[in-house]
Parts: structure tokens; sequence; C-alpha cells
């Protein structure tokens, strides 16, 4: 009986200490996964990830559900919890529906212009045309020149005896582009437009690397125009790449903050040009109101990333 | 479901967030006030102040070898203010700041970026008798002084001789005095093709440019009012929209330049007035010819000497200086009678300090052009000390180019607006 007994005693403690084992290597290969050296060559990125995206955007949520403003280090201030006060805040403040509204106009002009214009010339820069070379460079001198260079020769192009009021003469506005309040957010779009073309249109010329020319030829022979050809077949053929400079463009409106910073003078005229990241640093760094501005933050984040996800969700439809 | 591992990595990345929420420690006040040792000054990137600075710290390093002070020139930003309140938040200010904006120094003080002054042996005194009665103006509302008002520079009206010849206008005592006045000088500028605009103060909607066109305006008319007093905004009255309908004329006719300017143009010879202190004058030597005038009033000033806005700028002590003991030493050593007198000689502003006129009488004889500016000193005013300070100062400017400067609404209906905003946000109601 002993000796039956003791070997089925050893076994159910190897049974445990097997299954002990097992559920610990368990939980390490589903931690680590199959190849836990992974996660080494993983962590650099990963703490890339938490130092200056999770954590800055924690911050900033916990800001904007607090009282908060910046102190010296060691400084204790009470941050009582308000709740969704200072998102109340932002959404009644007329300063911050200004902003969007200016955002919307900025969206309407420079998305579709940057869209269109840069498909053009992107289509017209792949064709056998001559000093194509320096034309592909010209169009890219704007991009890579620093913003504030770029600022100050459009500060002189629009200003009222600048070559822009000389050309349109008696048609030019009055007052004149950056300080009318109809014309200073149009004037911003067509700028940010004309200095990302170089951008845009490198894209799409590797986009249309990738279009069989085979199909350009069938058209043709099919009787198509330029213009049906355009549309029949480099629209469709570029579309991924469509969507991808549609949602660069449409955030590149929703962190406008150099231009109307520097051309227009911190957004005027009369708030007329201020964007709601402007708006971020003037109530957050100027006026030492964090909270406010991480709420404003926060709203412009999810306002981003729904924007992003209609146009995947359109994208996986139209595939 | 999400899977273990993007559980585990999530938890490390909200881990590190958190732990990063804690904050750093702070400088001990108690064993800092007593210590001595090497010391960090900023002061402003203006030339002659550079070398006002340099000279001064120099002189100091010689005869304290165990108290070396190191002077650098602020960093560069769009405003010192903000600089300042960056580097408090992050822990890295100096000891000192020479370029301290009065109406900076509530926020700084909330942010608990600033040492009280007072916490020195004899510190309140030695402000009061430097500066005299004019100092209680720099005292914050829990009466302590969290600045040491070092100088003003009085702003007046600077204009152009070879443009008002031109013009055929007197060039030694130009009609300038009442609005009415100013106002014909103007049209007569412009329509002379003398200059291209009467004159041209920053359009920006940055919180101190009413600094620079409303305020010394107001002070005039007034005789010495702040914007705020006794917790209310005073502008919203019979003197404030007197200066705001003069101003307004003068953008309506186009007497007064709207747009975003390049550099400066009075200098450039763009307009033939601007309103600035002495510190210029080293700018406009050999450029300009000018001639000074003080301020316009709605009928004219009796006073000898016309009230205007100082563009004080003041030293403030700050919470990361761990040897505040030596701070606080070579604060009273860089305003002694003999570096103040320095400073004056060098850069051309005025000491805040009592008497200026008779202690630095050889200066003033031997350059008479900043006699009138000695004169104003003792009769400047200076921005409310007052809570949400910047935000007062941002939400008149809002409604000041709304209406002054565009035109948008009436100048009357948009300062009133502004006047109750501003009641709210000095009592902290109506803050964002």
């Amino acid at each position: 009986m002993t000796s039956t007994a003791a070997p089925r005693k050893h076994q159910s403690g190897g049974d445990e200490s097997a299954a002990k084992e097992s559920t610990a290597r368990r939980f390490g290969r589903a931690a680590l996964g199959r190849q836990p050296i992974g996660m080494i060559f993983g962590a650099p990125y990963l703490l890339f990830i938490a130092v200056l995206f999770a954590y800055p955007l924690g911050l900033a949520v916990y800001m904007s559900l607090h009282r908060y403003y910046f102190t010296a280090p060691g400084v204790n201030v009470p941050r009582p919890w308000v709740g969704l006060s200072n998102y109340d805040a932002v959404f009644s403040d007329p300063a911050v529906r200004q902003a969007f509204l200016n955002v919307l106009i900025f969206l309407v002009i420079n998305v579709p212009l940057t869209v269109a214009v840069s498909l053009l010339l992107a289509t017209a820069l792949n064709a056998a045309i001559p000093f194509r070379a320096f034309f592909r460079t010209s169009f890219l001198a704007p991009y890579v020149t620093a913003s504030v260079a770029m600022i100050g020769v459009f500060l002189f192009i629009l200003s009222p005896t600048g070559i822009a009021s000389t050309v349109l003469g008696p048609l030019a506005p009055v007052p004149s582009w950056l300080v009318n309040q109809n014309w200073a957010m149009p004037s911003i779009a067509l700028y940010v437009t004309w200095k990302g073309l170089g951008f845009y249109i490198l894209l799409y010329l590797a986009a249309l690397q990738g279009v069989p020319k085979e199909l350009y030829e069938a058209a043709a022979m099919d009787g198509a125009s330029w213009w049906h050809r355009l549309l029949s077949v480099t629209v469709p053929g570029v579309r991924q790449v469509t969507t991808l400079v549609t949602l660069l463009a449409v955030i590149t409106g929703a962190n406008l903050f150099t231009e109307p910073y520097l051309l227009t003078d911190g957004g005027g005229p009369n708030g007329k040009s201020a964007s709601p990241v402007l708006q971020i640093y003037q109530t957050g760094i100027e006026q030492n109101h964090p909270d406010f501005a991480s709420a404003l933050g926060i709203i412009l984040v999810i306002g981003v990333l729904l924007i992003a996800g209609i146009q995947q969700l359109v994208q996986r439809r139209q595939a | 479901m999400i899977k273990p591992r993007t559980r585990i990595a999530a938890a490390l990345v909200l881990t590190l967030g958190v732990a990063a929420c804690g904050g750093g420690g702070g400088v001990s006040a108690r064993t800092a006030t007593d210590a001595y040792g090497p010391i960090t000054i900023w002061y402003s990137n203006n030339a002659t102040e550079v070398a006002w600075g340099e000279q001064m710290v120099a002189s100091w390093n010689k005869g304290h070898p165990g108290q070396q002070v190191s002077g650098q020139q602020i960093p560069a930003g769009q405003s010192s203010e903000e600089v300042i309140g960056a580097a408090i938040t992050a822990g890295t200010e100096p000891c000192l700041i020479y370029n301290t904006s009065p109406a900076s120094v509530p926020d700084f003080e909330k942010q608990g970026g600033l040492v009280p002054l007072n916490d020195f042996p004899g510190g309140a005194a030695y402000i009061e008798a430097r500066t005299g009665p004019g100092a209680s103006v720099y005292k914050s509302p829990d009466g302590l002084y969290y600045q040491l008002p070092w100088k003003s520079n009085p702003v007046m009206i600077f204009y152009n001789k070879k443009e008002f010849a031109k013009a055929g206008i007197s060039t030694t005592n130009p009609p300038l005095s009442t609005y009415s006045q100013f106002l014909a000088t103007a049209r007569k500028l412009v329509s002379s093709g003398a200059a291209k605009y009467a004159i041209y103060p920053s359009p920006s909607s940055e919180f101190f440019e009413a600094w620079y066109d409303f305020y010394p305006l107001y002070a005039a008319e007034t005789g010495g009012k702040q914007l705020v007093e006794n917790n209310k905004a005073t502008f919203d009255s019979a003197a404030g929209q007197a200066v705001a309908g003069f101003w307004r004329q003068l953008y309506a006719q186009n007497l007064a330049g709207d747009e975003s300017y390049n550099g400066d143009p009075f200098a450039d010879g763009t307009a033939a007035m601007a309103i600035v202190g002495p510190w210029a004058i080293a700018d406009y030597q050999g450029v300009v010819d000018w001639g000074v005038a003080p301020l316009p009033t709605s009928q004219g000033n009796t006073l000898d000497t016309i009230p205007t806005f100082s563009d004080a700028k003041n030293i403030a002590m700050y919470a990361s200086c761990q040897n505040r003991a030596t701070a606080w030493d070579f604060l009273k050593y860089s305003t002694s009678v003999a570096e103040d007198g320095k400073l004056l000689a060098m850069t051309g502003q005025m000491p805040m300090r009592q008497g200026i006129q008779q202690l630095y009488a050889s200066y003033f004889k031997a350059n008479p052009a900043y006699t009138e500016f000695a004169a104003e000193a003792a009769h400047v005013i200076e921005v409310p000390i007052v809570p949400n300070s910047v935000e007062i100062w941002q939400a008149f400017r809002n409604a000041w180019s709304d209406s002054v400067i565009f035109g948008q609404e009436s100048p009357d209906k948009a300062l009133g607006a502004a006047a109750s905003q501003i009641n709210q946000l000095v009592t902290g109601n109506g803050e964002p």
C-alpha cells in the first residue's frame, strides 16, 4: 500500500509542479510572446511612445479634468477635480468657435486645392517635358525652406503695396489681404497650399509610377482624351495617395500655428485667422491656463481621429 | 478582447506616464535665504543693457571670488514673459532677472516662482528708500514686494523733424497738444506726402501692445489713472471713450497704419511720429532727426508734466535660486547709486530712484535730450499689479483691435464689454 501510495504522492507533486511551470510558461509566453527577445528590440520604441506620446496625452487628459496651472517645481497647489467644466468653457467660448470656423474655411480651400493642383502638377511633371528635373526641384523648394523665411516673403507679397495688390490694382481688397477680416484666412490657406505642394507632388509622382502604362495606351486606343485618361486612369490609380494627401492636409489644418502666429500677428484681424492650436498656445502658455488649453487640445485630437476614422471607413467601403 | 501582451505594454506606458506626473522637488527657502555662493542672472538683449550688465557683473566678480555671478541675455522668445514663465515651470530660471515686466509678476507669483524681497533684512526699507513713495505701486495684494522697481522708460511722442518741416509744421513746437491739433497735424503730414502715416503703433493683438497706444494717452487724459483700480476697470468712462475715439479717427482716416510692419516704421520714415521711451534714442541716433513732445489730451494739458506709462522693467528674485543671500547682496550692488548712474549713462533709461535729476545733474547737463524723460519719470503710471494681469490686458486688447483698429463695432460698446469681462477677471471669477 505504502509502496503504491508513495509513487502516487510523488506523481501528484510532479503534476502540480509541472502545472505551475506550465502556467508560468504560459503567462510568460502570453506576456512576452514566443520570441521574448522581440520585446527588447521593441522596448526603445515603447519608451519613445510612453515618454513623448502617452505621458503628454495622459497629462493633458488629467489637466483638462482638473483646475490646473503651471507652477515651479516643489510648489504644491490644490488641483481640484472639475469634471467637464473646462470642456464646457471651451465650447462656450466664442473665440474658440471662431477658431474652429477659421479652420473649416482653411480646410475648404486648402484640401481640394492641394489635391487638385498637386495631382495636376505631378501628372505634368511625370510626362516627358523639357527641364523636368528643374521643375521638380523648384516645386519642392518652398517646402524645404523654413516657414519663417517664406512668411517674411509673403508679408511683402500681401502688403498693400505688395505684388498681389499691385497686380490686381483696383480689384485688390481693402484693407489689404492680411488685415482684411474676409481675406486673412483664405490668404493663409493659399500660402499653406503653395508651401506644401512640393511634398504632395512627390507623393503623387511616386504613386504615378505604379499606374500601369498599358492602361493609358488602352485608353488612348479607345480614343480617350487627356482629360478622360486623367479622370478614368490616373485618378483611380492614385486613390490611395489621394486619401493620404487628404488626411495629411486635414492634419495640417488642425495643427495650424506658425502662419497665423507670424503672418497675421497672432490670429488677427480680430481673431479672424486664429486657429485652435494658436489658442492653445495663447491660453496655455501666455495666460497660464493649461487646463482650458488641454481641454481644447483633447477636443482637437478627437476631431482629427474622427475625421481619420471616417476616411478609413469610406476607403474600406470603396475598396 | 485585448491581448495580454498589449495590456502589459499599455500598463507600462501608463505607469511611466503617471510616474512622470509626480514632478520634482524645489529649493528649500529656509536654507536658501541665508546661503552664499555662485549665482546666475539674466538681463535684456538690448545692446546697451548687455554692455551695462557685463561691466556690472565683471566689477562684482572682481571683489567676490567666492560668489561669482554668471550673466547672460534672456533666451530668445516671442516675449520675455513667456520665456520666464516656462523657465519657472521647468525650474531653470536664474536667481535674478533684470527684465521682469510688472504685468507678469502676479502670474509668476501665482506659479510660486518668485521670492518675496521682504524675506531679507531691510528688504522693503531698501526698496522704499531707493524709489520713494512710488514703490508702493509695486507691492502685491499680499503687501509684499516680489519685484524691485528698477528702471522706467516714460513714453512720449517722438516726431521726425525733417518730415514735419516738409509738411510745413513747426519743428520746435509742433501743434500736438489737443486731439484736434494732433489730428490736424496728422492730416497735414499725410496729405502733404511728408510721410505715409502720421503714426504707426503696432496693430498686433498681443496683450502688451496696449501699453504703446491706449495706455499712455489714457494716463495723460485721466491725470494718471491705472487700467484697474480698487478691483474695477476704470476705462469704461468719458476719458476712456475720448482716447478710443481719438485713435479710431486716426485709423479711420488712414493716418495710422493697421498692417503688420516689418521693422520700425518711425526709423524707416514711414511714420512721422512714434510713442516710445528714451531707450530708443540710441537706436535713432544718426537715423532720424527727432524731437519729443508730451502726449496729447482731449482738452490740452495744463499740467507741467503730463502723466504717461512707465514701460518699466524690474528685477525679481526667482524661486530656483539656491544662494539667495548672495543674490540679495548682488541686487543691492546692481541698484546702488553708482550702478544706477552707469545704467543711466550707458542706456539712457531712468533708474527708479528718487531725485535722479539732482543726483546725476552732470549727466543731464551733458545730455539735455534726456531731461524731459527724467522729469516724466516722476509722473509715470504702472500697469495694475492684480491677478490675471495678462488675461486682463488680452481682453482689453481684443476689444481694442475689434473696435478701434478695425472698426468692427463701436469703441464705446466694445470697451464696456471688455470692462465687464475685466471686472470678473480681477476677482478671479472670469478665468476660462
